[in-house]
């Protein structure tokens, strides 16, 4: 009995968004996708979601110690600790976090942590994300020069937000790097940033949004569903919504309960747990802490995606 | 999916003969689309015409029963593909399978795992809902001692899986009581299997190699007299499966497709823990009524029950911590205390950020039905008095020897009135979360 099924067959597209340069043989493209996530006989999804892996520019200092042994010492030197993602782990995509320089974690000056990222790059030869401290002040200090001194390197910086955006905005136009833009689980501001970011001149389909985390039984379905809302919006034709997803999955499975003091297997599991969910609801990138639980996840991408 | 007026009209006679009380055919068609007069107005309706209205009130994926009393499953009845449009409403049965070529010391002791696998969250029981019985080995004896075992150990639902429809006769007759699902493994067996759940009335899971396989055998089994059915899709990839289960749910729901408007069963397959874990949860977010896992290590299942207990949240209703205090780290008398609402996560939020700041800290949640600080003040829930109400109702006033209470900076407004109403000193914490761990360092009594 011949079905006639009901294929949906979208407008619109989610933008293709490339980091790390584009001579590079290490460069990545996200996003691109014209359906929900691994429904192949509706839509293409020219790239697969990519996990990029979270360190550092300082030794971790508030990470459980079932996380931080699985690096072992090289977590005391940043280039040495991505250097052993990628050559240990095959991280393809590294997000540093610029912690040091936090105004409560010792306030690093600005060219000690550029002197580490550059380190980074000279032993790691793949594409990078850079996170601020996550302190505005701060950040409208230090991230106009980190992301000057990584000109040409095409890298994705963040975080924009609504209230502080213009910055890094700026300075992400003028050296060539990609942008987050972050809100905090509510698709309009979700718009709002990539409206406000793009008002600047800024090219929207450079922007990479990040819709907030949340772990596992802790409102992950609130972040699921936004990131749903957004998608099925983006495939109908509104392009400010249009934009890949990146969820922080590391940083907030391991700073739950569950994660930190039930044996490493369910911390792992735990963060694998977040990122398939995730990834379910449309996740491009998926930043992860536990190399077991990123092995886990890239197994999984693959075999989604027809690679295993 | 409701009949419009239209689509009503088309199956009455159109003779407007009025005998109905109505001036035309399409008048009684849509007093019946609103549901105002029933069917039996119209005298010359067809039989066709009565069953195809009669089925259309029915929901689009049926709901199907397993087991009985305290181990009663539902499943199906859903109505969106996504959860934000309304909610889903029967969270994924989460079962484990059991295959009976295994001797009787490690069944015994595989039923106890999976009865072992209960804990309790947010107030919720989660645990293990079902046992599936496989009949790997291929021997009558080995499958009803293994039903046997399963039974008498632990009073889950069960789930008989075998191609024989002999041994799965004997085998009900064990467990009859508990309502089992029968699954049929084989194509080649469905006509007796069929048979089999007519007469025992008993739920039937359908194994088919594809969408259009299930369409067919579902078909069959509703003209053999059976109701309630689950499909078990076999397919190559895990991707396929989950395109097909959406088109499954899809056709359900946008076209009330009947043959494929019954609940799903997935088995997982990847050998590997961590990707049966992967593969468990995206089938559950991916409208799998039953997932059956192989493993029943708790650190596995734990993770995935809560996945279940997130997707599944009515997204209408936020989640709600206990109203009550909560001790972050090692807390003394001279602590300090901060107030904030039950909304989970605004809980969370403001727990984690206590926790970063190493002050150890009593965090006082007030219940304001799970709103947001912003939103709970402007609903009247998070105000002078219910503030006041939680901090003599909890036992704060014993745990500390000071009267200093620390609130959000959004609401800096209540200061004055809360000052009055409860006798503590108000201090205005930060607005946001992210701004506590330098707030607390620089508290002091």
């Amino acid at each position: 009995m011949p079905i006639e099924l009901i294929r949906e067959k979208y407008a619109g597209a989610i933008n293709t968004v490339e980091i790390g340069k584009s001579s590079s043989p290490n460069a990545l493209k996200i996003g691109g996708q014209t359906g929900l996530p691994f429904l192949f006989d509706e839509g293409k999804m020219p790239n697969a979601p990519i996990i990029a892996y979270e360190i550092l520019d300082c030794p971790p200092d508030d990470w459980p110690e079932n996380l931080k042994e699985s690096y072992g010492r090289v977590v005391k030197n940043p280039a040495k600790w991505a250097k052993a993602c990628v050559d240990n782990f095959g991280a393809q995509l590294l997000c540093v976090r610029l912690e040091s320089m936090h105004p409560d974690k010792g306030r690093r000056n600005v060219e000690a942590s550029i002197a580490t990222l550059k380190a980074i790059l000279s032993l790691s030869a793949v594409p990078m994300i850079v996170l601020g401290t996550g302190d505005d002040e701060r950040d409208n200090e230090i991230m106009p020069r980190v992301s000057q001194a990584l000109k040409g390197e095409n890298c994705l910086l963040g975080v924009a937000t609504q209230n502080n955006y213009k910055t890094l905005a700026a300075t992400c136009l003028a050296d060539g790097h990609s942008i987050i833009a972050d809100s905090p689980i509510d698709i309009n501001i979700a718009k709002q940033v990539n409206i406000l970011i793009s008002d600047m001149g800024y090219d929207a389909k450079r922007i990479v949004m990040h819709p907030t985390t949340t772990s596992l039984g802790y409102g992950m379905e609130y972040v699921y569903s936004i990131m749903e809302r957004g998608r099925l919006a983006a495939f109908i034709g509104d392009r400010m919504l249009a934009m890949p997803f990146i969820v922080f999955v590391g940083d907030e499975a391991w700073k739950t309960k569950e994660a930190k003091e039930f044996g490493k297997v369910q911390g792992i599991n735990w963060e694998i747990t977040t990122a398939v969910s995730l990834i379910q609801a449309g996740a491009d990138i998926i930043v992860m802490r536990h190399p077991d639980a990123a092995k886990s996840v890239k197994r999984y991408i693959d075999w989604m995606m027809g690679k295993q | 999916m409701a009949f419009s007026g239209l689509d009503i009209y088309k199956l009455l006679p159109k003779t407007n003969c009025k005998d109905c009380g109505f001036a035309t055919c399409l008048a009684m068609a849509i007093a019946l689309a609103q549901k105002k007069i029933s069917l039996e107005k119209c005298p010359h309706i067809s039989a066709e015409a009565k069953e195809a209205l009669a089925s259309a009130s029915e929901p689009p994926i049926k709901l199907v029963t397993i087991g009985a009393g305290n181990s009663k499953l539902e499943i199906g009845n859903e109505t969106v593909m996504y959860r934000h449009e309304q909610k889903f409403y029967h969270p994924t049965v989460i079962g484990f399978l059991i295959e009976d070529s295994m001797d009787e010391e490690s069944l015994g002791k595989a039923v106890a795992g999976i009865k072992a696998l209960k804990f309790e969250r947010v107030g919720q029981q989660i645990g293990a809902d079902l046992i599936c019985i496989k009949n790997s080995s291929g021997y009558r004896n080995k499958f009803l001692t293994a039903v046997r075992i399963a039974e008498a150990m632990s009073d889950l639902a069960i789930a008989l899986y075998s191609s024989d429809d002999q041994s799965t006769l004997e085998a009900i007759e064990i467990c009859k009581e508990r309502r089992p699902l029968i699954i049929c493994g084989e194509e080649k067996s469905q006509e007796a299997f069929i048979k089999l759940a007519a007469e025992n009335n008993l739920p039937l899971g359908l194994t088919c190699a594809g969408i259009e396989e299930a369409a067919l055998a579902t078909a069959k089994a509703k003209a053999g007299g059976v109701n309630e059915i689950v499909i078990n899709l076999q397919e190559a990839t895990p991707s396929k499966r989950i395109q097909d289960y959406t088109y499954m749910r899809r056709l359900a729901l946008k076209k009330n497709f009947r043959p494929l408007g019954y609940p799903i069963i997935a088995f997982t397959e990847n050998p590997d823990p961590g990707l049966e874990l992967a593969e468990a949860v995206s089938y559950m977010a991916k409208y799998a009524g039953i997932v059956i896992m192989k493993n029943t290590d708790k650190e596995y299942v734990y993770p995935l029950l809560v996945a279940r207990q997130d997707l599944f949240q009515d997204p209408q209703k936020p989640a709600q911590v206990e109203p009550k205090v909560y001790e972050i780290g090692k807390v003394t008398k001279d602590s300090p205390v901060l107030i904030t609402t039950n909304f989970s996560i605004t809980y969370f939020t403001v727990a984690s950020e206590v926790e970063s700041s190493k002050v150890p800290s009593y965090i006082v949640c007030c219940d304001a039905e799970g709103m947001s600080v912003l939103t709970a003040w402007a609903a009247d829930k998070f105000t002078a008095g219910t503030i006041t109400d939680i901090l003599k109702r909890c036992g704060i006033e014993k745990m500390v020897s000071h009267r200093k209470l620390i609130i959000p900076g959004y609401v800096a407004v209540l200061s004055g009135k809360l000052e009055e109403a409860s006798g503590w000193t108000v201090s205005v914490g930060p607005r946001e979360a992210s701004g506590i761990i330098n707030y607390l360092k620089n508290w002091n009594t």
